[in-house]
């Protein structure tokens, strides 16, 4: 009798324990984005929400079937015809790839220093690289508008070293985005990189010493092979956010092209065209398709590898 | 790794934590300038601290952002641990590719996306937007976030006291409450400090989210960063920057006397 009772209540709790998570991503994560597709297919207009057709379930099969009726694919004419978004697109893949690949240059050296560093001070390396990333965000790019600004720090250091006559107008350029983005950027590299390199068996190193092999060559043929799953995780981490970026670009960016986080926010915000909006997130993440399912794959096996 | 560190990995860490310090320090030090301009020095001040508190909006900004923080940050290691416990304990279940995929999209899914997809949720089912859908956003945003935290450490951890609790009688609940919770209580805590920090921190999902009467925190802040460099916004830079700092160490210790505290009690010691 105790152990059906028993039993019952571990039904009950394990299916609580599964389907409160589930239902709420459903309802607020996955939900949300047949919305966006079903609103990219829509027409603005001036209303309240400022979009048509919606749905009249009153006039029942009648209302269905003149919603699907409605449905067009205006804001995918003009997202494929106006070069406006093209170019968008193009700069913030651009943008994301550079960053991305620099990331690696830099966070790579870091990562691999703080894994050669004695055993006890790892942990508070560690600790230093991950505190900036949690101040704000928004506190971090602010903090370069300090810097870069016509008389920002940066240009007053270089006047009084003579290295420049006159202010040089570092904000609104690319170099501020790509400051910004590596800056902000940084922790996600480093961390991934640095757990892989940490897990590496040294003996590996050793024997490949012990026949013979010279450091620069083992750290080619062993260290970077063993750490690609690290780098992997780090660039996809980095990648794919900076692809959708808004607040970099726009406090530490120029106005004349933008990337299409921003295009996004504009045609939202300011033009309060909802379907075209709706249509460039539903490409934007048609074009993140792959690696955010690449990455998923990387996070299941780091994270379930033992069951699968 | 055993090998010592060459002078090279030495100068690449305090290069890297230079680039990522400096940035930061200037701000601090600059929130203290008697000077309205940012290249004059004109000695330590306290001005700017004290015109922040006489500025309504901004606190009124801050309190709201604080009460976002602490409710979702909550909901948020409620639902992610269930969730990193379903994850890790259940096997394989009908729909569990999906579960997955939902829990580690939204860790690397554009802001803009989130945030405008969970705006047009709210208006076709017809929510007042406001404090609450900023509340509900947050949460589904974060609750990921608390689950890899989780998750890991239950990956991480010996099962056999758990299985000797049940073999001895215990039922599940039970079991739960008394042995895995404690053990995995540090990274709950890491879990909670991580959606409180990322929600005071959010701006891009709580500007699709919002309505009249619940300006977060970071919102008020972009929208005087826009107009240029104050003195003020150095000012209460810093003081964010100080109450994460001094959560981080806080709960650094916590998790540190705990391991402590567990080591002892592992080794029969008093504590």
């Amino acid at each position: 009798m105790k152990n059906r009772n028993g039993k019952a209540e571990q039904g009950w709790g394990r299916r609580i324990v599964l389907l409160a998570p589930y239902l709420w991503l459903a309802v607020f994560f996955l939900a949300p984005f047949v919305l966006v597709l079903k609103i990219s297919f829509s027409q603005t207009a001036l209303a309240q929400p400022p979009y048509l057709p919606v749905i009249d379930f009153a006039a029942g099969w009648e209302g269905i079937r003149s919603f699907f009726s409605q449905l067009t694919l205006d804001s995918y004419r003009l997202l494929s015809s106006d070069l406006l978004y093209l170019f968008s697109y193009l700069r913030s893949l651009e943008i994301a790839a550079i960053s991305t690949l620099v990331l690696l240059l830099i966070g790579y050296p870091i990562a691999y220093g703080i894994a050669r560093t004695p055993q006890e001070w790892r942990p508070l390396l560690v600790i230093a690289v991950v505190l900036p990333f949690w101040t704000s965000f928004l506190i971090r790019v602010y903090a370069w508008i300090n810097i870069l600004q016509r008389d920002g720090l940066l240009n007053g250091l270089l006047t009084r070293l003579h290295i420049i006559d006159s202010p040089v107008g570092w904000l609104s350029t690319d170099t501020a985005i790509y400051i910004g983005v590596i800056y902000s950027y940084l922790p996600f590299m480093v961390l991934p990189l640095y757990a892989s390199l940490e897990k590496m068996d040294e003996s590996l190193l050793e024997a490949a010493a012990d026949l013979g092999c010279p450091r620069w060559k083992s750290f080619w043929l062993v260290t970077v092979p063993m750490s690609l799953p690290g780098a992997a995780a780090g660039a996809l981490l980095s990648f794919i956010p900076i692809v959708g970026e808004f607040v970099i670009p726009d406090l530490l960016g120029g106005s004349e092209t933008q990337m299409i986080g921003q295009t996004l926010w504009t045609e939202f915000f300011s033009n309060r065209d909802w379907p075209v909006a709706s249509a460039i997130a539903v490409a934007l993440l048609a074009i993140l398709l792959v690696p955010i399912l690449f990455y998923e794959r990387l996070q299941q096996r780091s994270l379930e590898g033992g069951r699968q | 790794m055993k090998r010592g560190a060459s002078l090279f990995n030495i100068v690449s860490v305090a290069l890297g934590l230079a680039f990522l310090y400096l940035p930061i320090a200037i701000l601090v030090i600059y929130s203290f300038n008697a000077s309205r301009l940012v290249t004059v020095w004109g000695g330590w001040s306290l001005e700017w601290y004290r015109q922040l508190l006489r500025d309504g909006a901004v606190l009124q900004a801050a309190w709201i952002s604080l009460r976002v923080a602490l409710i979702s940050a909550t909901a948020a290691t409620v639902l992610g641990t269930l969730a990193a416990i379903a994850l890790t304990r259940y096997g394989r279940f009908r729909g569990r590719a999906l579960f997955s995929g939902m829990i580690y999209a939204p860790l690397v899914m554009p802001e803009v996306i989130t945030g405008l997809s969970l705006l047009l949720l709210f208006v076709a089912i017809n929510i007042d937007r406001g404090f609450w859908t900023v509340v509900i956003a947050h949460t589904t945003l974060t609750m990921c976030f608390v689950t890899i935290i989780v998750q890991s450490r239950l990956i991480g951890f010996d099962r056999s006291l758990e299985e000797a609790a049940m073999d001895l009688g215990a039922p599940p609940f039970k079991t739960f409450v008394t042995i895995t919770l404690p053990l995995i209580a540090p990274a709950i805590a890491a879990g909670w400090m991580l959606a409180f920090s990322l929600s005071l921190d959010d701006l891009v999902i709580a500007s699709f989210t919002t309505g009249p009467g619940a300006t977060t925190l970071p919102i008020r802040i972009y929208s005087e960063v826009r107009l240029g460099v104050k003195p003020e916004i150095n000012a209460i830079c810093t003081i964010m920057i100080a109450v994460v700092a001094i959560a981080t160490i806080v709960s650094s210790l916590i998790t540190k006397s705990g391991a402590r505290r567990r080591e002892a009690a592992e080794l029969g010691l008093p504590v």
